[in-house]
C-alpha cells in the first residue's frame, strides 16, 4: 500500500518525487516508459524562462516565477548543469517594439526581476552575431539554460536515494477508486495507494478519465528542433526570442548548456499523443525563421533534429488541482514554462497534500544533494591523473566526440535510475551526443550496458521498449570446425 | 550476332566493355570479341563474364578465443558466380580456434572447386588481460 | 615523456608516416591509437580491391594492414593501444589518456595528424520522420556485422551509393538480409562501376538515381521509409513517393575529417577540403605537425592515403633532422575550372624529392576532357582523360623536369571541357 502514486516520470514527475521524498510518505513513481525523462522533457527548449511572458495571475505566472527563484539551488543540489545566461526578445520595428514594452510591464507585474530594454547598439555589442536588423531588446537576466532531461533524471534519482520507488516500463491502464484510495493496474503491476497524482504529459486526460469526467482535454502540439555542433556553441551568448506579432511566432536560437547551440520550435497541431516526428517543412520552417535572428550561422553544421510534444489545453494555463474524485491531483497541460515552473510545482503540490496529511511528519534521513558526477574532461589534468589512479576504467575513452570515459558511463548505469539503454547513458553522460551521433562508440556502450547489466547485447535498445537495434548474430547455425 | 555490355570489375577503373559472341551457321558460339578494354585483362574478363563469370567471396567466419568473434576469410581464388550463396552455406557453419595467422587455409578445396578458403587476417589468442598495450 | 615523433591514429596513414619516418633515420617514435587494435576502419573493410596500386594485387582491408602491421614491428615501432589523445599544442606537447598510462604529456618535435574521418549522419542530411532505432551510418553497421558479428537487420534500404554503401549491400545480402533498394541524390554514383555490377546487378539491388529518403517511419524501430525521386535542385518531386517497408536505413552520405584536435593545436582548416592546409610536404600551417590521410582529404583508395602518408612521414623525419627547407614564399595551388579543391594547397619545391603529386577532385561529371597544370598562367602540363567524376580522387604528377622549371606565384589545376554530362 503506497501513500502517494505518481504517474508519469518526467521534470514534473520527478521533481513532486522528490519533493514527497522529504516527508515519511511512502510513494511509487511510474512511467510507462523504460526510462525516466522520456517524453516532453527529453524534447524541449531546455530554457529556465524568466516569467515575462506568462498572463498575470495564472498559474503559469506564479509557478514560473517562484520555479526560477529554485532553479540554482536545485541544480546547485543535484549537480546538474545550469547557466544564467539571460534571454533577448529582439524587436525588429516599431511595433515588436510595442510589444518588448508591454512584456516589460507583464513581467514586472509578475514579479520578474531585472528587465531592461536594450537599444540597438546595447544589443549589438553584447550579441554581434544578431542580425543587423535588429533595433532593440527586452533582456531579462534571471533567464537560463538547463539540461532538462539530466535534471529529470537527477530528480529521480535523488528521490529513489531517498526512498521513492520507481516502476518503469508499467502503463497505467485502468485506476479504480477503491475504498481506501485507488487500485491503478500499471502494466504488470497492481498499485495500492491514498494519493494519486497525475502528471502523465500528453496522456494526462486519458488517466483522468479513468476516475473522472473528462474536464479537460490535452492538445498535442508538436515542436521541431536542430541540434548543432559544439563549434557552434559560442555563437550567441544569450537566449534570444522574436518578439511575437500578427506574422506569428519566431523560433528562439539559444546556446545549450552542453555548448552546442539549439534552433527551434515550430509549432503544429493538435497531434496525436505518440506523433512525433520532424517534418520536411517543419526543418525548413526553421531555417527561414532562425535566419531571420542569425542570418550568419552556419546551419550546415546540424547534427542532430528531434521533436517534442507539449501538453497544451484550450484555456492555456496549468492545472494542478484535486480533481472532483478527492485525493486524486491533476497535474496536468504543462507545456512551456513547465520546465522552469517544475520545482514551484512540486511545492504546491505538497502544500496540498500537507492540507491534508495534518500528522505529516518529515523524513529526517532526507539527503538533498546526489552523488556529485564526476565530468573527466572538465577535470583539471592533475584530476584526470588521480581519478585513473583510482579507477583506471577513467583512461579508457569510449565517446570520441565528448571524450566520455568508461568509468563514468559504468557510473550511470549503477546510479538509482540508471541507463539501461543507449539513449539513456547519451541523456545522461552525453556518450554518443557529439558529432558522430554515436556512429563510433554505440557498439562499444552497448558492450558495456550489457556487460554491466549482465544481459546479452542483442537486448540491448537503442531507446524504447522495442527499439532494438541488433536483429541477431552472423551466421546463424554453426558447425565446430578443427 | 549479339552485343552485351558490360563494365569491367577487374580494377577501379571499370572500363564499359562491349562483347559480341560470335556464331557459326549452325548457330553454335565460335568466339567473342571485346571492345572498350584498355588492357588485356579486361578482355579475359570479358570474355569469362560471358562463358563463366567468377566472382572473390569476402566474409567472416565465427572464431574462438580471440578479441573479436568473427575473423574475415577470403576465397583463394574467384570462385563461379552462381556458388556465391553456397559458398557462404560453407563459411557460416564454420568456428575455428585463435591463433590464427593470415593466409592459414580454414576450409581446403571447399565444394570440389580446388580453391580454399583462407583467412584474410591475424588474430592472436585473447590473454586474460586485454589492457592498453604498450609496446 | 619526450618523442622525436608522435603519430596520431595507427591507422593506414598513421602506419605508412611512422615507417617511412624510422626508414628515413628518426629512431624515436611513438603511435598512439585510440581502438583496441591497430590498422583503423581496414579491419573493418573485409572485402577486397585495395593494395593494386602499391603492392600490384588485390587485398582485402585487413591484409593491406596487416602488411603495416607486421612492418611496424618489425622496425619495433613503438604504439600505445586504447589510448585517446585530447590536445595538441602548438608547441607540440601531447596530452593523452589510457589505463595503463593514466593522463601523461609527451613532448614531440614533431606530430603527424592522422586521425581519420567520420562519417556524416542521419542529422546532418536532415531527413525527417521519427528517431527510431535502426538507422545506422554504413560504416557502423559494418563494424557491427564485419567485426561483431552482429546483424543490425532483416530488411534494409541503404541512402547514398559512396563505396561503403554498395559494399554494405552485398555483405547485408550475403549475410541473409533482403537489400531492397539503393538510393542516390546525384543522378550518378558515388562509387566506383565495379561495385555496382559486383554488389549491387549480382544481387539485382536496384539503384535509384535522382531519389532521396523524405521519410523515415515507425515508432520503435524503423517500419518504413518514404523515398522520392528529386529535381535538379534535389528537391523531392510531389507524387513520385514509394513506400518501402523495412526495418534498417543505412546511411552512406559522405565522410567528414577528424580536426577537433587539429583546431586545438591551431592547424589552419580548409573549408573545402574540411581538413589542414597543409604544403608539399604534408605539413600543416604550423611547423613541425604534419598531417595526412583522411585528416586532410577524404580518399577513395587506401593506396593514396598510403602514398601521402609516406610523404608525410618522410618529411617529418626531415623536419627533425632541421633538413626540411622554410620558404617564405611558397608557390599556391588553385583549383579552378571544374576542379573543386587540390591538396597540397602550398609547394615550396626545394622540398621536393623526386616528384610533386597534386592530387584533387573535379565539381561533376566528365568525359572527354583535358586536365590542364598551369604556372602563373603559363601551360605546363595537360592530360587526355575520357571519363571524370567526383566520387574519384584524381592525381597528376610533375616530373623533376617541370619542376625545375616552375616559378614562385601560383600553380593551377583546371579542366578543358569539349562536353559535360549530366
Amino acid at each position: 500500500m503506497y501513500d502517494v502514486t505518481i504517474i508519469g516520470a518526467g521534470v514534473v514527475g520527478t521533481a513532486i518525487a522528490r519533493e514527497l521524498a522529504k516527508y515519511d510518505l511512502k510513494t511509487v513513481l511510474v512511467d510507462k516508459e523504460n526510462d525516466v525523462s522520456n517524453g516532453t522533457t527529453k524534447a524541449n527548449s531546455a530554457i529556465v524562462h524568466a516569467g515575462f511572458d506568462c498572463k498575470p495571475n495564472t498559474e503559469k505566472a506564479k509557478m514560473n516565477v517562484r520555479g526560477n527563484e529554485m532553479y540554482e539551488q536545485m541544480c546547485k543540489d543535484l549537480d546538474v548543469p545550469f547557466k544564467k545566461i539571460g534571454s533577448f526578445v529582439v524587436a525588429f520595428d516599431e511595433d515588436d517594439l510595442t510589444t518588448l514594452d508591454k512584456l516589460k510591464k507583464q513581467g514586472e507585474i509578475n514579479g520578474v526581476p531585472g528587465l531592461k530594454i536594450l537599444s540597438k547598439e546595447e544589443v549589438e555589442k553584447r550579441e554581434p552575431n544578431l542580425s543587423k536588423d535588429v533595433i532593440g531588446a527586452l533582456y531579462a537576466p534571471s533567464a537560463g539554460i538547463v539540461g532538462s532531461y539530466e535534471l529529470a533524471i537527477a530528480l529521480a534519482e535523488n528521490a529513489a536515494d531517498n526512498g521513492v520507488n520507481i516502476l518503469l516500463n508499467s502503463p497505467v491502464t485502468n485506476i479504480d477508486k477503491t475504498a481506501e484510495g485507488f487500485q491503478i493496474t500499471a502494466g504488470k503491476e497492481t498499485l495500492v495507494s491514498h494519493f494519486v497524482i497525475n502528471c502523465a504529459g500528453v496522456y494526462a486526460d486519458k488517466i483522468n478519465n479513468f476516475v473522472n469526467k473528462p474536464t479537460f482535454e490535452i492538445l498535442p502540439f508538436i515542436g521541431e528542433y536542430n541540434l548543432f555542433d559544439k563549434s557552434t556553441g559560442d555563437f550567441l551568448n544569450t537566449i534570444v526570442f522574436q518578439a511575437p506579432s500578427s506574422k506569428g511566432k519566431g523560433v528562439v536560437s539559444l546556446p545549450t548548456v552542453e555548448g552546442n547551440f539549439l534552433i527551434g520550435p515550430t509549432s503544429e497541431g493538435p497531434k496525436q499523443p505518440n506523433d512525433l516526428k520532424t517534418s520536411r517543412n517543419g526543418l525548413q520552417e526553421l531555417r527561414e525563421k532562425g535566419a531571420k535572428v542569425v542570418p550568419n550561422f552556419p546551419f550546415h553544421k546540424v547534427i542532430t533534429s528531434f521533436a517534442g510534444l507539449r501538453a497544451k489545453v484550450a484555456h492555456n494555463d496549468f492545472i494542478i488541482e484535486e480533481s472532483e474524485t478527492a485525493n486524486f491531483i491533476n497535474v496536468a497541460a504543462i507545456d512551456s514554462p513547465g520546465l522552469t515552473a517544475a520545482p514551484a510545482i512540486a511545492e504546491k503540490v505538497m502544500e496540498m497534500l500537507k492540507d491534508k496529511l495534518v500528522d505529516l511528519q518529515a523524513n529526517m534521513t532526507f539527503v538533498p544533494t546526489r552523488r556529485p558526477v564526476t565530468r573527466f574532461m572538465e577535470s583539471s589534468n592533475e584530476m584526470k591523473a588521480e581519478l585513473i589512479g583510482k579507477d583506471h576504467r577513467y583512461g579508457r575513452v569510449i565517446c570520441r566526440c565528448e571524450n566520455i570515459t568508461e568509468a563514468e558511463i559504468v557510473d550511470m548505469i549503477h546510479r538509482h535510475a540508471g541507463a539501461t539503454t543507449v539513449d539513456g547513458v547519451k541523456r545522461r553522460i552525453r556518450a554518443g551526443a557529439g558529432r558522430c551521433q554515436g556512429g563510433f562508440c554505440a557498439p562499444r556502450v552497448m558492450e558495456i550496458l550489457a556487460r554491466e547489466r549482465n544481459v546479452d547485447v542483442l537486448s540491448i535498445v537503442k531507446d524504447k521498449q522495442d527499439s532494438y537495434i541488433l536483429t541477431g548474430e552472423t551466421k546463424a547455425t554453426t558447425v565446430e570446425f578443427v | 550476332m549479339s552485343v552485351t555490355e558490360l563494365i569491367c570489375i577487374t580494377c577501379p577503373i571499370g572500363c564499359h566493355l562491349e562483347v559480341e559472341k560470335v556464331i557459326n551457321d549452325d548457330n553454335e558460339t565460335v568466339s567473342y570479341i571485346v571492345r572498350g578494354n584498355t588492357c588485356k585483362r579486361g578482355e579475359k574478363y570479358g570474355i569469362e563474364e560471358m562463358t563463366a563469370p567468377t566472382r572473390m567471396v569476402t566474409s567472416t567466419v565465427k572464431v574462438d578465443g580471440a578479441h573479436l568473434s568473427r575473423i574475415p576469410v577470403k576465397t583463394s581464388k574467384p570462385i563461379p558466380k552462381e556458388s556465391i550463396f553456397e559458398c557462404m552455406k560453407v563459411i557460416n557453419d564454420v568456428k575455428i580456434h585463435a591463433p590464427v595467422t593470415c593466409g592459414d587455409v580454414i576450409i581446403e578445396n571447399f565444394l570440389g572447386l580446388d580453391i580454399n578458403i583462407i583467412a584474410s587476417r591475424s588474430m592472436k589468442k585473447r590473454t586474460k588481460v586485454t589492457e592498453t598495450v604498450n609496446v | 615523456m619526450n618523442y622525436d615523433l608522435v603519430i596520431i591514429g595507427g591507422g593506414p596513414a598513421g602506419l605508412a608516416a611512422a615507417i617511412e619516418a624510422r626508414e628515413n633515420g628518426v629512431e624515436s617514435i611513438l603511435v598512439l591509437e585510440r581502438d583496441r587494435e591497430l590498422g583503423g576502419i581496414l579491419q573493418q573493410c573485409i572485402h577486397n580491391g585495395f593494395g593494386l596500386h602499391r603492392f600490384k594485387e588485390e587485398l582485402t582491408g585487413p591484409e593491406y594492414a596487416e602488411r603495416f602491421i607486421m612492418k611496424l614491428h618489425e622496425l619495433s615501432i613503438a604504439f600505445k593501444l586504447d589510448t585517446m589523445v585530447l590536445d595538441i599544442t602548438e608547441e607540440k606537447l601531447v596530452s593523452a589518456v589510457n589505463t595503463v598510462d593514466g593522463f601523461f604529456q609527451i613532448q614531440a618535435k614533431a606530430v603527424v595528424l592522422a586521425m581519420g574521418c567520420l562519417e556524416r549522419t542521419r542529422g546532418a542530411i536532415n531527413i525527417p520522420g521519427t528517431r527510431a532505432a535502426g538507422v545506422y551510418t554504413a560504416g557502423t553497421a559494418q563494424r557491427f556485422v564485419n567485426m561483431e558479428g552482429y546483424m543490425v537487420g532483416k530488411d534494409v534500404v541503404i541512402v547514398g551509393s559512396g563505396d561503403i554503401g554498395l559494399v554494405m549491400a552485398r555483405r547485408m545480402t550475403l549475410e541473409g538480409a533482403n537489400v531492397h533498394a539503393v538510393v542516390e541524390l546525384m543522378p550518378y554514383s558515388g562509387g566506383l562501376a565495379r561495385n555496382i555490377v559486383q554488389c549491387l546487378n549480382d544481387f539485382d539491388i536496384p539503384l535509384l538515381l535522382s531519389h532521396t529518403v523524405t521519410e523515415v517511419r515507425g515508432e520503435s524501430r524503423v517500419e518504413e521509409v518514404v523515398i522520392a525521386k528529386v529535381d535538379e535542385q534535389n528537391r523531392p518531386i510531389e507524387g513520385t513517393e514509394q513506400v518501402i517497408t523495412c526495418d534498417t536505413l543505412l546511411l552512406s552520405v559522405g565522410l567528414i575529417p577528424e580536426n577537433e584536435l587539429s583546431k586545438k593545436a591551431s592547424v589552419e582548416i580548409n573549408p573545402l577540403t574540411g581538413g589542414p592546409v597543409v604544403n608539399e610536404s604534408m605539413e600543416t600551417s604550423v611547423p613541425g605537425i604534419f598531417a595526412c590521410g583522411n585528416v586532410v582529404h577524404v580518399h577513395d583508395l587506401v593506396d593514396w592515403v598510403t602514398e601521402e602518408s609516406c610523404r608525410a612521414g618522410k618529411h617529418a623525419a626531415l623536419y627533425i633532422q632541421d633538413k626540411l627547407v622554410k620558404n617564405d614564399d611558397p608557390m599556391v595551388t588553385k583549383a579552378e575550372n571544374g576542379v573543386r579543391y587540390i591538396v597540397p594547397h602550398h609547394v615550396q619545391t626545394d622540398n621536393l624529392v623526386d616528384k610533386l603529386t597534386l592530387m584533387f577532385r573535379v565539381d561533376s561529371v566528365y568525359e572527354n576532357v583535358r586536365i590542364v597544370i598551369k604556372n602563373n598562367e603559363e601551360k605546363i602540363k595537360s592530360i587526355k582523360k575520357r571519363h571524370l567524376v567526383p566520387a574519384e580522387m584524381e592525381s597528376v604528377h610533375l616530373k623533376t623536369r617541370d619542376i625545375e622549371k616552375l616559378q614562385a606565384g601560383t600553380l593551377s589545376v583546371s579542366l578543358e571541357l569539349e562536353e559535360v554530362v549530366q
